[in-house]
This record gives structure tokens, C-alpha cells and sequence, in this order.
């Protein structure tokens, strides 16, 4: 009789990687990965970069579903969604069927935040969340122009760069007065939409979507500031939330996600989470860093070494190559003093404690590359 | 001179080209790029790139 599996419910880059990392540690526990998708391998991080490259959905596939199940020696079940966890018997349900699980990994990742905009073309919105929602979306804009982009956080500001250097026209809405509020101090967001704008991005700052209607081929937006504006289609990037249904129902103890300790432990027994879908000992972080880092700390534990997960600085890259961005927020908490050097775009933005040490910087333009210095002087996220 | 690619997000790294970017120059070779050099897309650190063959 063979042993039961480790099962990941998940593809992307959370489900993936931490099979890659897990495999290398143990080659002879069956291993059974369960997708929504298709399964094909590829990196979210490019699908904000796909159209300045002009990259179809396929050329972004790093690995069809078949390589990657012989790479990692692995079943892997595609297009099956997970119906319903029991966690005190080890087992899950894919509708009719039961499978046996030794240790069940959820790596769901998140949906899209789907606003209710009053009209009759909410079938023009559409979200990139995940490669295939990423092809819908080229599809629906082949042969069109202007796109109106709801949003002006990282991922708003992500795209609107790369849409535009694909040769599109974009309005970013937003209900905000700075870009990347809550991330990036004013003067950094300054210099990222001054060179957004100067790109051709426009910005409408303050108001939200108030009506979405057809109008003929193309689509009419009026505003909540009475702007109206005429569009082809509307990319809605307004955030994600992690996906926290199944492990709800299974009676899963949930924060901003599926609840796990410092061991990706959830309050179940041999049930665990990591990436998009997890809140890791009070952190929901939607960035490749902390996952990589799970990754590598859960598939030693699965492999019989209890290890906990430790960040270190992990400053982020915002791809916005109008005007390249590092971001490394200070901790949650932190009483710290902002500082301003340098001029526009070339900004050096750091956060210091009363004593002087750094806890969190932006920089932008030319000084990103004094990141990697600056990482020695930064705090761990979570030591 | 030979070429990694980061098995993350795809993004790759040519010893020829360097990333003057983060002051790595041209010619470096991935042995001589700093340790805690990240993927500038993707963000995580150089145990993630493999050797891939050059073309």
C-alpha cells in the first residue's frame, strides 16, 4: 500500500515553489498538486511586464503542466476545484471524489476585489490576476486603444506603465490623491506619476466610477467628479483579497487570511498555507520575497525538520521603468522621521528612528540602486 | 561568459551584459555578483537562478 500524499491545493508560484523546494528534500512521498487552472508554470510578476515585451499569454509559460509534473514527480490535477476539507479525518473532497491527504499545503492566493459599478457593462471589466485572465484581457483589447485603469496602488501604477509602453492609451481613476497612498511618501508618488504623465498616462485622481455603460462599440465611464470619459475597455486594480472560503468552511482560524504560525501551521493539524492566501504570524504579504521564503522554511518542516519562517529586509521593486522605485516600508508601528535628499526624479527617501538607524526607505529614479547598500542598515520584517 | 536565469520569474542574468543598473559591470561573472544581489523582477536572491545554456 503506498503512502498517503502530500497534497498542495494551488499552481502559482506559492504551490509550485514550494514542490520544487520540498522535492529536493524528499524524492519518494507521492506528491499530488491540485489546480482552478490549467497548471502551466509561469510568474505572476510578469504579467505587469507583458506588454511593453508584447508577450502573448502562451509566451509567458515557463512550463506546461506535463514538464512540470515530471519535474517534481508529481500528479497533478488541473481545472479540479477542492470542495471541502475534513480536517479531522486528513481528508478533502473533490466533489464526489475523497482523497487521503498525510499533509495538506492550501496555496490559493488571492482574488481581485471586484467593485459593483452601476451600468450595463460590467462584462468590460476585467481583472489580471493570473495568466489566463491575462490572455482574456489581450484579447478583448486586441485592435482597441483606451483602456481606463481603476487603481493607482503598486499594481495600478504597474500597469499603467506597461500598457501604455505597449502602445495604449490609459486613464488611471483612482479615489486617491497621491499614487501608492499608504506605500510610498508624496514625493516619491509625485515622481512616479510625473513620469507616468509624461509617458501619455492621464490621471483622474479623486473620483471613483460612479456608471460604466455601453456606447456602441466602445464604453462611456462617468465619474463621481462628473468627467466623463470614453474607453474601450476598464482593468480593475483596486487589490486582492486573500482567498479564504475553503479553510473558513473547514472551521480554519482566519486573520487578513488564512491564520498560520511562524511553521505556516494553521490552526488545523497537518494542514498548512503559504503565499497570497496566508497570514503568516499577523503578515499578509502579496510580494514574491516572504513566499520564496515560506517556500523554503514549510518544505523543510514537511521533510521532518520543524523550521520557522524568518524575513529579512525585503524591499520591494516596483516595475515602473518611467521611474524605477524601491520600496521598503518601515515596520508597522514604528515611530520614525522622513527625510528628503536629492531632486526629482532621483530621489533618496529614508525613514530613521530617533537614534538614526533606517527603518524603511523609497527611493526612486536614479537612486535605486543604492538599495542594496541601504538593505544592511534595514530591519528585519520579521526576525 | 555564461547566462543565468532566475527560476522564479524567468528573468535572466548574462555575465557579458552585467546589470550596471545595481553597478554590476559587464563582464562579472556570477560567482563575483554580490550575495545578496536580488532579481530586479521578482526580488528574490541569486540561490534562485540556475545555469541555462547559451543559445
Amino acid at each position: 500500500m503506498s503512502s498517503k500524499p502530500l497534497v498542495i491545493v494551488g499552481t502559482g508560484l506559492a504551490g509550485y515553489n514550494l514542490a520544487r523546494e520540498w522535492r529536493k528534500l524528499d524524492s519518494s512521498t507521492p506528491l499530488l498538486l491540485i489546480s482552478a487552472d490549467d497548471g502551466r508554470s509561469y510568474s505572476k510578476p510578469m504579467l505587469s511586464t507583458g506588454f511593453a515585451k508584447n508577450k502573448q499569454a502562451d509566451e509567458l509559460v515557463m512550463a506546461d503542466v506535463g514538464a512540470m509534473a515530471e519535474q517534481l514527480n508529481a500528479e497533478i490535477r488541473t481545472h479540479t476545484p477542492v470542495t471541502r476539507i475534513e480536517p479531522d479525518a486528513k481528508r478533502l473532497w473533490l466533489g464526489a471524489e475523497a482523497i487521503d491527504y498525510r499533509d495538506l499545503v492550501l496555496a490559493l492566493g488571492a482574488d481581485p476585489i471586484a467593485l459593483d459599478i452601476p451600468g450595463d457593462a460590467a462584462d468590460h471589466v476585467y481583472a489580471i490576476n493570473d495568466l489566463e485572465d491575462y490572455a482574456r484581457f489581450r484579447a478583448a483589447i486586441d485592435g482597441k486603444q483606451r483602456v481606463l485603469l481603476m487603481g493607482a496602488g503598486l499594481i495600478g501604477c504597474e500597469f499603467a506603465n506597461d500598457l501604455t509602453s505597449g502602445g495604449l492609451q490609459v486613464s488611471v481613476v483612482a479615489p486617491c490623491d497621491q499614487v501608492m497612498p499608504g506605500l510610498i511618501q508624496p514625493q516619491a508618488a509625485e515622481a512616479v506619476q510625473h513620469a507616468l504623465q509624461a509617458l501619455g498616462v492621464a490621471f483622474h485622481l479623486g473620483p471613483v466610477v460612479s456608471r460604466l455603460s455601453r456606447d456602441g462599440a466602445a464604453l462611456r465611464a462617468e465619474l463621481s467628479d462628473g468627467t466623463v470619459l470614453a474607453c474601450d475597455a476598464v482593468v480593475s486594480a483596486v487589490g486582492l483579497r486573500p482567498r479564504t472560503q475553503l479553510a473558513a468552511a473547514a472551521g480554519l482560524t482566519l486573520g487578513r487570511g488564512i491564520a498560520v504560525d511562524r511553521q505556516l501551521q494553521s490552526s488545523a493539524a497537518h494542514i498548512y498555507a503559504l503565499g497570497d492566501c496566508a497570514e503568516v504570524a499577523g503578515l499578509n504579504l502579496q510580494y514574491v520575497m516572504p513566499l520564496m521564503s515560506c517556500a523554503r522554511a514549510l518544505a523543510k518542516t514537511l521533510a521532518g525538520e520543524p523550521t520557522a519562517v524568518s524575513y529579512g529586509p525585503m524591499p520591494v521593486v516596483v516595475k515602473t521603468p518611467a521611474c524605477p522605485l524601491v520600496v521598503s516600508p518601515p515596520p508597522a508601528g514604528s515611530a520614525g522621521q522622513w527625510s528628503v535628499e536629492g531632486e526629482a526624479p532621483d530621489l533618496r527617501i529614508l525613514c530613521k528612528d530617533a537614534s538614526g538607524a533606517l527603518l524603511g526607505f523609497n527611493l526612486t529614479g536614479g537612486c535605486v540602486s543604492e538599495r542594496m547598500a541601504l538593505n544592511k542598515s534595514l530591519p528585519a520584517v520579521l526576525a | 561568459m555564461s547566462k543565468w536565469q532566475c527560476v522564479v520569474c524567468g528573468l535572466i542574468y548574462d555575465e557579458a551584459q552585467g546589470w550596471p543598473e545595481d553597478g554590476i559591470a559587464a563582464g562579472t561573472k556570477w560567482q563575483d555578483v554580490p550575495e545578496d544581489w536580488v532579481c530586479p523582477d521578482c526580488g528574490v536572491g541569486k540561490a534562485d537562478f540556475e545555469m541555462i545554456e547559451i543559445a
